[in-house]
């Protein structure tokens, strides 16, 4: 770089040269960030040759010789490794997808609950928020498997309504049967797995709800008083004017929900469902492949969370308000 | 407060509907509240936490050593009564409501939580003393504190970080002191240590990665955007996981710390990338116009950064930064689940013991409640706080 004469015909000095000075500093970070890297990266490569676990996939074809207690895709001990992680990641998908219908519909319901004309009611939506925001997640699914969903009856004394059974022994769902002392039926969903949707669901409510409070907040009154002025009914105000103006700022919010409540299936390990994350603690106990387990999980809950982003940001332009 | 009945009837039953959803809803509070009292009352037995509250306290601290928690605790009681005096010297009244209700709070904590733990009379006592001693402190410093020199009450900030590494050494020993290694801490010793350095340290390195995300060098922006996207991308459970089975081998052998400590860097840096968000939407909210004024005012762009840019920033990314450390906080649960003993670690092993089997219900509502408590009182404080550096005077959101 050519140092240039200023106006007294000094010449600047390259240390207060404006365009030279950012590229300095640029390229020393960068260098101490490759060092870092190298540092570590050698590191890795000779801990790992030395532990005789150099980066490999060949391990993922060997029998896994564990059994996954439910699994959607069918499963056994003599299944590959892949095959396991498959299952988990089914399972993932699974209980993220019950879980994110059920965390709408419960949000939506407290979040509109708050602006209901009963007192009562909008107290005890501001209630549910506030307990359940301030109280661990992992605290309220160890609380839900161990206290609520494990001291259920099983046998004659179970739930018993018109096509459900919920017992110990699982959610049963499309004419139970008792035989024998134990229920069956077409559908059948584990208590583990009804613990951890149930933990979801009444967790991610409440930020979904204080979602939806907010857009609706945010969709002034006199929107609200004009339409009633010019004849439309309450509800036909709520569905023509307020929601389209509340869902552009719902939708984004929901979004960083959503993928929360994906992030947090993870603490599925917490009331004995296997999941993805479970199922890789399993395989790294008993392969020691401990990189190639974190790559594929730090992997899967990426590409799931671009997923969500993905659908949510086509809905996001679905709902925001055209001008022009 | 009076009732009115006006208000009554204008809040449950303005119209039919209400009025149903109101019978209900008390109703089924009616009985739920009940069954909760008869359950509280009858049936749990509260012996699993007062047999265990060492346990649950303090973890495996070995006993003979744990003179010098109680020396610790002293001095953060001391410290906070005093700052407390300090910051409301010369109001008027001297006890605001505010101040005396904390104060019964305090009074009503030592006396009626020592009582239901049922804790042996020399510890009830020892708890006496220091909330004694915190109000005693909050009394004089509030009494004498303005008479004293502003650059005396200003320094008394200073505290608060030597205090932080003289309550380290007591933690952990060394300069004399037996070494207690981290895997003997535990309970909520160990969850509020976690949060407290994860809190401290995830600050300083949030507001760096904010910065960085908004810098105009392009190899700076994207480096931060890598980091921050990389870590919310993946659940905390997997980095934890990463840093329990991988930091080992990074490091040269020897290098790598203890499992404790490598949870807390990991749960550092993990909160340092959320926090950076929210600092980010701060910056976002300060004019372009202040930086650019400062700049031509001839401030090197460190102090625009520091004197103009952050102290609005930052005030603007409060909220959200306190619910990022609310978050910490609660993350720290997640330690249980790599093998650690945190509050809910410890509660397991406690629950794995056969003399308190099916006692479940009874040790996830005590920390429940203890959790609810420090997370609506950061909320708290954090909407003080906002209150207090409001210069805008523009109405705060509740």
């Amino acid at each position: 770089m050519v140092a240039l004469p200023d106006q007294a015909g000094t010449v600047t000095p390259w240390w207060r040269n404006r365009r030279l000075i950012p590229w300095l500093v640029q390229a020393a970070i960068g260098l101490v960030v490759l060092v870092v890297i190298a540092f570590l990266v050698g590191n890795l490569v000779r801990n790992l040759t030395a532990a005789g676990l150099l980066l490999s996939w060949g391990w993922l074809d060997n029998p896994s010789g564990f059994d996954i207690a439910e699994t959607f895709l069918p499963f056994n001990a003599g299944l590959p490794y892949w095959r396991a992680l498959l299952a988990g990641l089914v399972n993932t998908i699974r209980v993220v997808i019950a879980g994110l219908v059920g965390a709408t519909l419960l949000g939506t319901l407290v979040g509109t609950a708050s602006f209901s004309s009963n007192g009562l009611l909008r107290r005890l939506a501001r209630v549910y928020v506030e307990v359940i925001r301030n109280i661990p997640l992992l605290l309220q699914l160890v609380f839900w498997y161990f206290v609520v969903f494990l001291s259920l009856p099983n046998g004659e004394q179970a739930i018993q309504l018109p096509g459900i059974v919920l017992a110990k022994s699982g959610l049963f769902l499309g004419r139970p049967e008792l035989v024998n002392g134990v229920w069956q039926a077409p559908l059948r969903f584990t208590v583990e797995f009804g613990a951890l949707l149930t933990g979801l669901v009444v967790y991610t409510a409440a930020f979904i709800a204080e979602v939806v409070r907010g857009g609706v907040a945010s969709v002034p009154m006199g929107q609200w008083e004009a339409a009633r002025s010019l004849g439309f009914s309450k509800l036909q105000t709520l569905k023509r004017i307020v929601l389209p103006q509340a869902l552009r700022v719902i939708v984004p919010g929901l979004n960083s929900q959503y993928i929360s409540l994906a992030k947090n299936s993870s603490l599925a390990v917490a009331c004995g469902y296997t999941d993805l994350y479970s199922v890789a603690e399993t395989t790294l106990n008993q392969t020691g492949r401990a990189v190639e387990v974190v790559l594929l999980l730090l992997g899967a809950y990426l590409v799931i969370d671009l997923v969500i982003s993905a659908l949510m940001n086509g809905l996001n332009h679905l709902v925001q308000i055209k001008e022009r | 407060m009076t009732i009115s009945f006006q208000r009554l009837r204008r809040e449950l039953f303005a119209t039919p509907l209400d009025g149903l959803i109101s019978l209900v809803l008390i109703g089924v509070l009616l009985a739920a509240g009940s069954a909760f009292l008869k359950w509280m009352l009858f049936q749990a037995q509260w012996t699993v936490i007062q047999a265990n509250s060492t346990l649950f306290a303090l973890g495996r601290y070995p006993i003979d050593q744990q003179w010098r928690l109680w020396l610790l605790t002293t001095l953060l009681a001391l410290a906070t009564g005093t700052t407390w005096g300090l910051l409301r010297s010369g109001s008027t009244p001297r006890w605001p409501r505010n101040d005396l209700v904390a104060a019964v709070l305090l009074i009503a904590l030592a006396s009626a939580g020592t009582w239901a733990l049922q804790l042996p009379f020399p510890i009830q006592l020892r708890w006496w003393l220091i909330s004694a001693g915190l109000l005693v402190c909050r009394g004089v410093a509030g009494r004498f504190g303005s008479s004293l020199p502003l650059a005396v009450r200003r320094g008394a900030a200073v505290v608060w970080p030597v205090l932080y590494l003289v309550g380290m050494v007591l933690i952990s020993g060394g300069l004399g002191l037996m070494p207690v290694p981290p895997s003997e801490w535990g309970g909520l010793l160990l969850t509020l240590l976690q949060s407290s350095f994860a809190i401290l340290l995830c600050f300083p390195l949030g507001v760096l990665l904010a910065l960085g995300r908004r810098s105009e060098l392009p190899l700076l922006r994207w480096g931060s955007v890598v980091y921050i996207e990389f870590i919310r991308g993946a659940p905390l459970i997997t980095l934890l996981f990463l840093g329990q089975n991988i930091l080992g081998f990074l490091l040269p052998g020897g290098l790598a710390p203890d499992r404790v400590w490598r949870a807390a860097w990991v749960l550092t840096f993990f909160a340092a990338a959320y926090v950076a968000e929210a600092v980010r939407s701060g910056l976002a909210a300060v004019p372009s116009g202040q930086l650019e004024a400062a700049r031509s005012l001839g401030l090197p762009l460190p102090q625009a950064l520091i004197h103009v840019v952050l102290p609005q920033a930052l005030r603007v990314a409060l909220p959200a930064t306190v619910g990022q450390f609310i978050t910490l906080l609660q993350d720290t649960t997640l330690l249980s689940l790599i093998g650690l003993l945190d509050l809910l670690g410890t509660a397991r092993t406690v629950m794995a013991n056969p003399e308190f089997l099916g006692k479940s219900a009874e040790v996830y509502l005590i920390l429940a409640v203890l959790f609810w408590c420090c997370c609506a009182a950061l909320g708290l404080g954090s909407r003080a706080l906002e209150t207090r550096l409001n210069t805008l005077h523009t109405p705060v959101k509740a």
